[in-house]
């Protein structure tokens, strides 16, 4: 209790940056206020009542001094905008060979999968020295990611996917704090950020809490199970389109808009067929809302997804 | 209140005893009075709350009450503290008995309609107090979907019900307000001789009209989403839950400035007033809160930056919110540019206005850091922001509520307090309220996430100082009661002009005749003409 911590760890590439932000901000704070409190409190002992300092000269009009006060507070605040524009800028966009890692949140865990097909709870194991890209979705109500020893923080939404990366620089155990309130147990949707060494990370994947098969794999078992596979074939000759080669590609709609395949919208092409309806086909669709539950809905996703790289692979030849 | 008749003039407070002739009064005074009983009960309420909540955090453990008490302390507090105590506590107190008075008039320009706001405040605070004693609400005083309109399984309708209903009353305060000043002021008031009272509780009006029928509708689709279970909100039936952030910060942002304005417009009275000096930049200060009024409704989105709103998005809305803290900025430079060459006599008030203007300082820089993408990220939604708004509306607007408390208090009942308390009292707060409020910027950046109230262990050293300042600060609060409780029967009898300010409000006796005014008075001088300083300088010149 008596070893007080005054500022958090930091432990990933973003950390630091944001925290020589902030110190700027601070000395910023600090000259401001030391002026203000300087100010009045020197003001207000010199020219007190009975004090015989000089009044002459007083006036209460001084344009000059207004745009002075208005302009360099204007300045300093839009070079700390830029700053501060660029660094939000990278904390949105992942390095393009960052690992995806899937999270649902629900009242009041957090259920997490690896692609490689390994689930846990309320833990969350990373290699360090690799960017993660974590893919976000809540089963209920709004939850809220946050690991302060990155830095990073993202509010996970029902309805929608949300993402959220870092790259770790320092092995250790971190706090992860739901930090959206979400009802009685928030404060205890709590859990820890595990960083390994890329190989110890390699060994606990292949540990226990490895399920043997991945993700895309017990997707391809729920593509039969729910009977996509029959109207999806992959020679295209079903009634709905073949999936192969979809992800991430434009996808022509019966209005005559074009949308991109992201997860989004294999999303509601699986709970909700009917919002966009691909040009030349019926709506035939039926929707699985009631039957999927997030964490089935992300595995179809990375199914589809894999579909996806097939095309590209065999594009290639 | 009845018990401060000894004073012989026929005034508001003695032309009539009776139980209907405070409830029935259309005096814009005794409507006043009646707000002020109101907003204090409803502080106590608030603050009760506030020391169940510092109390839990005494222990990381949480043992004092359990999660579902928890959340409901804190939703309740926030509750009574922003729409039932500071939205409604400079404006419908000191608005209400002052803005007549200082622009030269008998009353507001609807009598009738002041007195149906109290009672719409009034029927508001009783359906959100039944909710409350009936088993009480859980959502945070944010209500966010689609917690608040599927989950909670808590009284949000009544609730929402309240502050629907409230919100109307402030409605109506705003419109009086500007009716009034448009059309009332006496001759030779034009608008550039007004007091900065009167500019801030223009401003402060046009928020309230403007926004607060935004919240009203959007509090009123959380509950029909409730009751009828009308897809608006939750994904799940086909709605939006970002949508009510929207709706929620548009009035909400807008609405932290109905809070501060008026009491920057007192910190404009006072600081003038003890330092016998007009007051420095007065146009620029008059722009600045009209500026501070129409920006701050473009702002919203800094509430949002981590909701998954667009990368560009956020960024317009920081550039827009480093914009609004600048005609802050010029404020508080202006205060402090008055002082210099002033005569300062360090009576109460200025203390509490010396006390506005250092805390909101730091909570206007707490903002920009707020403001400042990146570190939002990291401190959004935890203990940084409680911090942050606190400094802002404790150290700032409570301070500057206690500063008109204490400057208008003789002209209100006639009365003057005990100094020596009173200056004590300043001093405590001022300690209290820092040492409450201090320990969680370090706590919101170590990453202790808010609305919590069990939390790892390291955190406690800080809690614990955080509850030792709150006890501290609730003393600040306690001592002023009693002694202007005390002063009521035993206080030496005020005079018309303790202080010898300038504003019309202070020509008339103490307590003001009914209709405020013998005669209506001409104005012939800008605000704030304080001639004695100058004199002073003569006589330390020569
Ligand atoms: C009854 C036949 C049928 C079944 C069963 C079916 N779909 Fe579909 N699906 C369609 C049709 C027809 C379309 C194209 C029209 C539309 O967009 O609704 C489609 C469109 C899609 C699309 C968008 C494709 C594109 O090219 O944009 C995806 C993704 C999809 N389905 C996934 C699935 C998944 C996953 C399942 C199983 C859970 C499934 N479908 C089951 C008929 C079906
Ligand atoms: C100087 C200009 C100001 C700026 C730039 C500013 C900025 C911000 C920002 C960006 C946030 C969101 C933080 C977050 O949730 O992550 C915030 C929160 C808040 N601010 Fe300010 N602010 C300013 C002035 C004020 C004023 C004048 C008040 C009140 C009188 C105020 C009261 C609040 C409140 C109540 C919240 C938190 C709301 C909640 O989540 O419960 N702020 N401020
Ligand atoms: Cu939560
Ligand atoms: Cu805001």
């Amino acid at each position: 209790m008596f070893n007080i911590p005054l500022f958090p760890t930091e432990a990933s590439t973003t950390a630091s940056r944001v925290d020589l932000l902030f110190f700027a901000l601070m000395g910023i704070i600090v000259f401001f206020t030391a002026l203000i409190f300087v100010g009045v409190i020197f003001f207000s002992i010199r020219y007190r009542q009975g004090s015989r300092a000089s009044r002459k000269g007083a006036t209460s009009e001084n344009l000059k001094l207004e745009l002075v006060w208005t302009i360099i507070p204007l300045c300093i605040t839009m070079g700390i905008f830029a700053w501060a524009s660029k660094l939000y800028f990278d904390m949105h966009v992942p390095p393009r060979d960052a690992m995806d890692i899937y999270v649902v949140g629900k009242q009041w865990m957090w259920y997490i999968q690896h692609p490689e097909g390994n689930r846990e709870i309320d833990e969350l194991h990373v290699p360090l020295g690799k960017p993660v890209r974590l893919i976000l979705t809540s089963q209920d109500v709004i939850h809220d990611f946050f690991i302060p020893a990155f830095r990073v923080k993202q509010d996970v939404i029902p309805g929608r996917y949300t993402t959220e990366w870092f790259e770790a620089t320092k092995v250790g155990e971190y706090h992860l704090f739901c930090a959206q309130y979400c009802g009685t147990g928030h404060a205890q949707m709590v859990g820890k950020v595990i960083v390994m060494q890329p190989w110890e990370y390699e060994q606990w994947l292949s540990g226990k809490s490895s399920t043997g098969a991945t993700m895309s794999s017990s997707g391809e078992q729920l593509f039969t199970q729910f009977g996509c596979v029959t109207c999806h074939k992959s020679d295209n000759t079903g009634r709905g389109p073949s999936l192969i080669g979809l992800f991430g590609q434009k996808v022509k709609l019966q209005t005559g808009q074009t949308v991109v395949a992201d997860m989004d919208y294999i999303r509601e092409s699986i709970l909700d067929p009917t919002a966009k309806v691909v040009a030349t086909y019926q709506p035939v669709m039926p929707t699985f809302k009631n039957q999927i539950d997030q964490a089935q809905l992300m595995q179809l996703i990375e199914y589809v997804k894999s579909l996806g790289k097939q095309q590209t692979a065999s594009k290639g030849k | 209140m009845e018990a401060s008749e000894s004073t012989d003039h026929v005034n508001y407070l003695n032309n009539g005893y009776g139980v209907k002739s405070w409830l029935l009064t259309t005096d814009h005074k005794r409507i006043a009075i009646l707000y002020l009983i109101s907003i204090t009960i409803f502080f106590m309420i608030g603050g009760f709350f506030a020391l169940v909540i510092r109390l839990t955090l005494l222990s990381p453990e949480g043992t004092l009450v359990s999660a579902d008490t928890y959340n409901k302390m804190f939703t309740m507090h926030g509750i009574t503290m922003i729409f039932f105590f500071l939205i409604p506590s400079i404006p419908a107190v000191f608005g209400n008995f002052l803005v007549p008075m200082m622009i030269g008039a008998r009353d507001l320009a609807f009598p009738k309609i002041n007195l149906l706001s109290w009672y719409v405040y009034i029927v508001g605070g009783m359906f959100t107090l039944t909710a409350m004693v009936m088993g009480g609400v859980d959502t945070g005083w944010t209500f966010y979907t689609p917690f608040s309109s599927g989950y909670s399984h808590t009284n949000v309708v009544p609730t929402v019900i309240g502050v629907f209903i409230l919100g109307f009353s402030s409605i109506l305060t705003g419109l009086n307000f500007i009716v009034t000043i448009h059309k009332m002021r006496a001759p030779g008031l034009t608008w550039f001789r007004l007091p900065l009272f009167i500019w801030a509780h223009y401003a402060t009006s046009v928020i309230q009209i403007l926004g607060t029928p935004v919240i009203a509708i959007t509090l009123a689709l959380v509950g029909f989403e409730r009751i009828a279970g009308v897809g608006i909100f939750d994904p799940n039936i086909g709605g939006d839950p970002i949508l009510f952030q929207h709706l929620f910060w548009f009035y909400s942002h807008p609405a932290v400035y109905i809070m501060v304005l008026p009491a920057m417009g007192v910190v404009s009275e006072v600081v003038t007033c003890f330092s016998r000096r007009k007051l420095f930049g007065y146009r620029q200060m008059a722009f600045a809160s009209m500026a501070i009024a129409v920006f701050g409704f473009l702002v919203w989105g800094h509430h949002m930056f981590v909701s998954g709103q667009s990368v560009y998005a956020g960024m317009a809305f920081s550039a827009l919110s480093f914009l609004v803290a600048i005609p802050s900025a010029v404020k508080v430079f202006n205060w402090t540019a008055t002082l210099y060459k002033g005569t300062i006599r360090f009576q109460t008030p200025v203390l509490y206005a010396f006390g506005f203007i250092g805390l909101f300082t730091i909570g206007g820089l707490t903002g920009i850091v707020l403001a400042t993408l990146p570190v939002d990220v990291h401190v959004h939604d935890t203990y940084f922001v409680i911090a942050h708004f606190h400094y802002i509306m404790v150290g700032g607007a409570v301070m500057g509520y206690m500063a008109a408390l204490h400057f208008w208090w003789p002209k209100m009942t006639g009365k003057l307090y005990s100094e020596g308390w009173s200056k004590l009292a300043a001093l405590i707060l001022f300690v209290g309220f820092n040492l409450t409020f201090f320990p969680q910027f370090i706590l919101g950046y170590l990453g202790m996430p808010r609305r919590y109230h069990i939390y790892p262990p390291e955190f406690q050293v800080l809690n614990v100082l955080s509850t030792a300042g709150a006890s501290i600060l609730g003393l600040g609060y306690i001592i002023p009661f009693f002694y202007l409780m005390w002063s009521l029967r035993k206080g030496k009898t005020a005079g018309d002009n303790p202080w010898n300010a300038k504003g019309l409000e202070w020509l008339t006796s103490s307590p003001p005749p009914t209709f405020n005014f013998e005669k209506t008075p001409i104005v012939n001088e800008e605000a704030y003409a304080y001639t004695d300083g100058v004199f002073e300088e003569d006589v330390a010149g020569g």
